[in-house]
């Protein structure tokens, strides 16, 4: 008889899940549970994310799309439905209306008798990646930092096993970051928190060890999966080191660097898509093989990520990867099989130098918050991205399927009535319309204003704002409203595009000359510079495709307007009159193309440009494609166009078709 | 079809009453170089309304360091000018790039605050790396601009900290000022850099630096005045919280109406055209071409006493002059 083996406990598991309603998640994450997921991820989709009503004019399209819609605690109530929340381990991806998220989640529990003390889970709460990558804020820096502030105050003290903040390089490297930039400005956005909740006089000295040991990460693990795991135990020296240095934390226990991770997404392919299970899987060994740096908890996306939503059986397939790592393989039954390679440590020395060196540059700048007003962040990975992009389009950083061995049999995966993807029923919206009206009219108004004249009282005080947001949410304020009250006081931001980047050698190849030659002639023949509008319509994020449009054109001479994320249609129809562009290119990924073509159309009828050409890209599946054409847009692109020149090339020529001139080829 | 050129005094006169597709087509117009759309530019200014360009309006040149907040302040006073019930125009010049003569045009991000405001209307102009901070196209635009609007405010490109050429062609020229950044009070100080008509130290949510910034500027500028003894105010300001935006307004309206007190209004606009012309043919030119038209004041003397004309056929005269038998 053998003597069972000692294995470690395996981490947590979790889905990224969330879709149409309340109602509809509720059975999705109990199915998921029942699979064997260990914890719940909420995606929430962009209106909640972004402080609007399900009815507000910019929710228009983008309704229980990309997440669930929580408007108020009677969603909040159903979507944990026979969840014991007392129980449940919750992680919930929010940010600018973290605060609010979470004082529904509280006030939802106290409705099915658990006592915040039991509560356990995460909000992301890390507003500042947000003006980096992820797009979801509202309101300026200041008061950002202010509702991180208050929501690790108000947690250390009243969910003590809450996880208040998840700092996040995740977002980073999926807008382009290198492993060292990733360590550098995770740590320095912890430092501006750490140092913001100590200058806020809500902790004491004696509860700030507490504090240290509630902040946890959220990290990326990309393909090169042996340095990113050097670059998850440079995270847990750099922490252990700046913990202990900076806010003298003494105790080794709350110097542990804690994380979650979701792996890389932006290396999956929308070519030859199957080829994308065995990159999750190695990735997920880059923050799994060594036990010193090993992840708390780990979602993974699905092999059809660049396709479009996942359907459940995407899901569950991405959740028994993770349960045959951890059940069939040896993994966890050894220490750390790293400790004493020479290797290992050396790749990790180089990072920690090289992030040291880069936190300094943003500690020079005044810290993490200045550095990102001032663009300086932003640009350092809109250069990265821009650096990666021309090495895939050359080829010397090889992705198969995309850029090599690209001949391919034709997938079974993505055949099938749904080509392979979630579609939200587009009815979701308007019946989430109705219950949200519904909502609105029996509750107690007198409570609601009552609440929300508190929390603006509690806003501008700069009292802690959780309480009276809990308040809110018992009163039946919605989240538009919990917003608006908030952006009245606290103003609006738009952070900076990053794009003012230098040119990169390959602005002065032969290809980037050759394009730049046929614009200036098409300048000259039409009498002015050719102008291009990149436009982002609606509450979609993922800004990377337009910034990276937007620095190819300038380079290729092309004058660009490009005002960044979230902008409405008649913004856009607007400044296309304005500034005498050319051509529109529109990007949009989170699946609301066709409403904002639509929109856009009819603003630029309004505005007299009808005849204005219009190109869109983004994750747009191919029927969508079809039918936009048939529309009136010019051309279509998804992340498998990869080449950029041959893009610029068509754009000329639409340009060009546009006022009738013949079609240049461009050698 | 390469773009018909429209009829130029249908167009003025769609212009002159804010029709905003026909303001667009006329600023299109002016930025093209073909020779026929010369001639259409030129006819078009012709038929502009000439009280509005001698004396109507209020044109206003916004400059200073990059990054020091010309647009967000520009975004600040909008709002104020918009409460006020004036309509305004932007023209927004950004660098070009000098590898490719591309250019990323970023200043409207920031004044997004009146992103659906009908009666307001942003510009971006590439300067095409001519003009200090300019770009040629700014004067005639801006004439454009005043035909229909009630402010019209050009933001130069972040500009070196003595340029501030952008004076030579406005009504009244607003300097902004960085705080903790010594060199515009050095060149101030020195004489390298002309007053501007107002200077305002933006960002004083920062504290301290911003105030000090802003006490050393009024000890230098003490109780100089420009060449006309009018006496530039140095404020401070904050486009982030909304503060001394609205001060800073009416110091600007102070300027107008000091110059309109003194019967200076339409001069300073003759000259401002001078002005351009001038430094568009030295830009052209270099000193050649002044020469050959009988040196800077001969020239100036002239072109401020000669009726009033489009600068655009203005311009042409000019130029034949220079090279009679091109
Ligand atoms: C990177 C990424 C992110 C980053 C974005 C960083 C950033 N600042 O851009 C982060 C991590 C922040 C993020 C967040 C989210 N994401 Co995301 N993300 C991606 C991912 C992995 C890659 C997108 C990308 O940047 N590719 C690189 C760029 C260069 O490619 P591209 O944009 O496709 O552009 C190319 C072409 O499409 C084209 N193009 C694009 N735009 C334009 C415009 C013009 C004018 C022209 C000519 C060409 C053109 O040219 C480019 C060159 O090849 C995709 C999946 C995938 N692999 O594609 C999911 C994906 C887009 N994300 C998705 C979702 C749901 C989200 C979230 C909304 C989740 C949530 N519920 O919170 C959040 C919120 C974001 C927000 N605020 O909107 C979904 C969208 C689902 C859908 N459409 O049905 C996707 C498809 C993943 C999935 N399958 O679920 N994401
Ligand atoms: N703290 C603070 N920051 C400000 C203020 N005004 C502008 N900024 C910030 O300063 C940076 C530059 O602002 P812009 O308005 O773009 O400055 P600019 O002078 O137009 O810049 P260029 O056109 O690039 O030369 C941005 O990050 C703004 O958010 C202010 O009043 N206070
Ligand atoms: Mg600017």
């Amino acid at each position: 008889m053998t003597t069972p083996i000692k294995r470690d406990k395996p981490w947590l598991m979790r889905t990224y899940s969330g879709h149409s309603s309340a109602k509809a998640s509720n059975e999705l994450y109990r199915t998921n549970l029942s699979k064997g997921q260990t914890g719940l991820s909420v995606a929430f989709d962009l209106p909640t994310q972004t402080g609007y009503d399900s009815d507000h004019p910019l929710a228009r399209g983008e309704v229980g799309k990309v997440g669930v819609p929580i408007g108020h605690i009677g969603d909040m109530e159903t979507l944990f439905d026979q969840i014991p929340l007392g129980q449940m381990n919750t992680s919930m991806t929010i940010n600018a209306t973290a605060a609010w998220l979470l004082a529904l989640y509280v006030a939802a529990a106290e409705r099915q008798g658990a006592s915040p003390a039991q509560l356990q889970g995460t909000t992301q709460n890390d507003i500042l990646k947000e003006y980096l990558s992820r797009g979801t804020y509202i309101f300026p820096p200041q008061p950002s930092v202010r509702l991180i502030t208050d929501i690790i105050a108000y947690t250390v003290k009243s969910i003590p096993k809450w996880n208040p903040t998840n700092i996040c390089s995740y977002h980073l490297q999926e807008a382009g970051a290198t492993p060292t930039q990733e360590l550098a400005y995770a740590l320095s956005t912890a430092i501006a928190i750490l140092d913001a909740v100590r200058d806020s006089g809500q902790i004491g000295a004696e509860g700030f060890e507490q504090v240290v040991g509630r902040i946890s990460f959220f990290v990326n693990a990309g393909i090169r999966f042996i340095e990113e795991t050097c670059k998850m135990r440079a995270f847990g020296e750099m922490w252990d080191k700046l913990t202990q240095e900076r806010y003298g934390v003494q105790s080794e226990d709350m110097r542990r660097f804690r994380y979650g991770v979701q792996v890389n997404s932006l290396g999956l392919t929308e070519a030859q898509p199957e080829n994308n299970v065995q990159r999750i899987v190695l990735e997920m060994l880059g923050v799994s093989l060594s036990k010193r740096a090993r992840a708390r908890a780990i979602q993974l996306p699905a092999w059809n990520e660049a396709l479009g939503l996942p359907r459940p059986w995407d899901q569950q397939w991405a959740l028994r990867m993770q349960q045959v790592l951890t059940f069939e393989t040896d993994l966890l039954e050894y220490g750390d099989i790293f400790d004493g390679s020479p290797v290992i440590a050396a790749k990790v020395k180089a990072l920690v130098d090289g992030a040291t060196e880069e936190m300094a540059r943003v500690q020079e700048q005044g810290g993490m918050v200045q550095a990102i007003e001032s663009g300086y962040v932003k640009r350092q990975l809109v250069t990265s991205h821009t650096e990666r992009m021309r090495a895939i389009e050359h080829g010397s950083l090889k992705i198969i399927g995309l850029n090599c061995y690209t001949e391919t049999e034709q997938s079974p995966l993505t055949g099938g009535v749904d080509s392979g993807i979630m579609k939200v029923d587009p009815r979701a919206e308007r019946e989430q319309i109705e219950r949200l009206n519904a909502f609105r009219a029996q509750r107690n108004h007198a409570e609601v204003k009552a609440a929300l004249a508190n929390l603006a009282e509690t806003a501008r005080s700069g009292a802690n704002i959780m309480p009276a947001s809990i308040l809110c949410a018992h009163a039946g304020v919605t989240t538009g409203e919990w917003s608006q009250t908030l952006r009245d006081i606290f103003g609006e931001y738009r952070a900076p595009t990053g794009i003012d980047i230098p040119a990169n050698d390959d602005s002065r190849g032969a290809k980037a000359v050759s394009i730049r030659t046929a614009v200036i002639k098409t300048s000259e023949e039409l009498g002015r510079p050719l102008r291009l509008l990149i436009g982002k319509p609606g509450l979609d994020g993922h800004s990377n495709g337009a910034e990276q449009i937007a620095v190819k054109g300038r380079d290729v001479g092309f004058e660009i307007v490009y005002e960044g994320i979230r902008l409405t249609p008649e913004q856009i129809a607007k400044a296309a009159l304005e500034e005498g562009v050319h051509l529109i290119g529109l990007s949009v990924l989170s699946g609301s193309h066709v409403e904002m073509v639509e929109d856009v159309f009819n603003q630029l009828s309004q505005v007299g440009l009808k005849n204005l050409p219009v190109v869109i890209g983004g994750i747009i599946p191919e029927s969508d494609a079809k039918l936009l054409k048939e529309r009136g847009i010019s051309a279509v692109y998804t992340p498998k166009d990869i080449d950029m020149n041959g893009i610029m090339v068509d754009i000329l020529n639409l340009i060009r078709k546009a006022h009738d001139l013949q079609p240049v080829t461009v050698a | 079809m390469i773009p018909a050129l429209p009829d130029p005094t249908t167009l003025a006169s769609a212009v002159s009453v804010r029709d905003r597709l026909a303001l667009a087509q006329a600023l299109n117009l002016l930025d093209d170089r073909r020779p026929a759309a010369r001639q259409c530019a030129a006819a078009f200014l012709d038929a502009l309304p000439v009280e509005r360009l001698d004396a109507g309006g209020h044109l206003i040149g916004i400059t200073g360091p990059p990054g020091a907040g010309k647009s967000s302040l520009t975004a600040a006073l909008i709002q104020v000018w918009r409460r006020r019930g004036l309509k305004v125009a932007i023209l927004a010049v950004d660098p070009s790039s000098p590898i490719s003569g591309g250019a990323l045009l970023g200043d409207r991000l920031r004044m997004h605050a009146s992103g659906a405001d009908r009666e307001v209307f942003i510009r971006s102009l590439a300067c095409r790396g001519e003009f200090g901070g300019l770009s040629a196209e700014v004067w005639p635009m801006s004439l454009a601009m005043l035909a229909a609007f009630d402010i019209v405010l050009v933001e130069t490109v972040g500009v070196g900290q003595k340029e501030i050429d952008v004076s030579k062609m406005t009504d009244t020229t607003c300097f902004v000022a960085q705080p903790a950044s010594g060199d515009s009070i050095q060149f101030l100080k020195a004489g390298i850099m002309e007053i501007p008509h107002v200077i305002v130290v933006n960002k004083e949510d920062i504290g301290m630096a911003a105030r000090k910034t802003l006490s050393e500027l009024k000890t230098t500028l003490g109780r100089r005045t420009d060449l006309d003894g009018w006496q530039a105010p140095a404020l401070s300001a904050s486009a982030a919280l909304g503060s001394g935006i609205d001060t800073l307004a009416d110091a600007l309206d102070s300027h107008r109406n000091w110059l309109l007190e003194r019967g200076q209004f339409t001069t300073r606009r003759q000259r401002c055209q001078a002005e351009w012309l001038v430094k568009h043919l030295r830009e052209e030119f270099g000193r050649y071409g002044i020469n050959r038209l009988g040196g800077e004041d001969a020239l100036f003397a002239e072109l401020t006493n000669a009726p009033r004309r489009s600068p655009i056929a203005a311009y042409e005269d000019l130029r034949t002059r220079v090279i009679p038998n091109p």
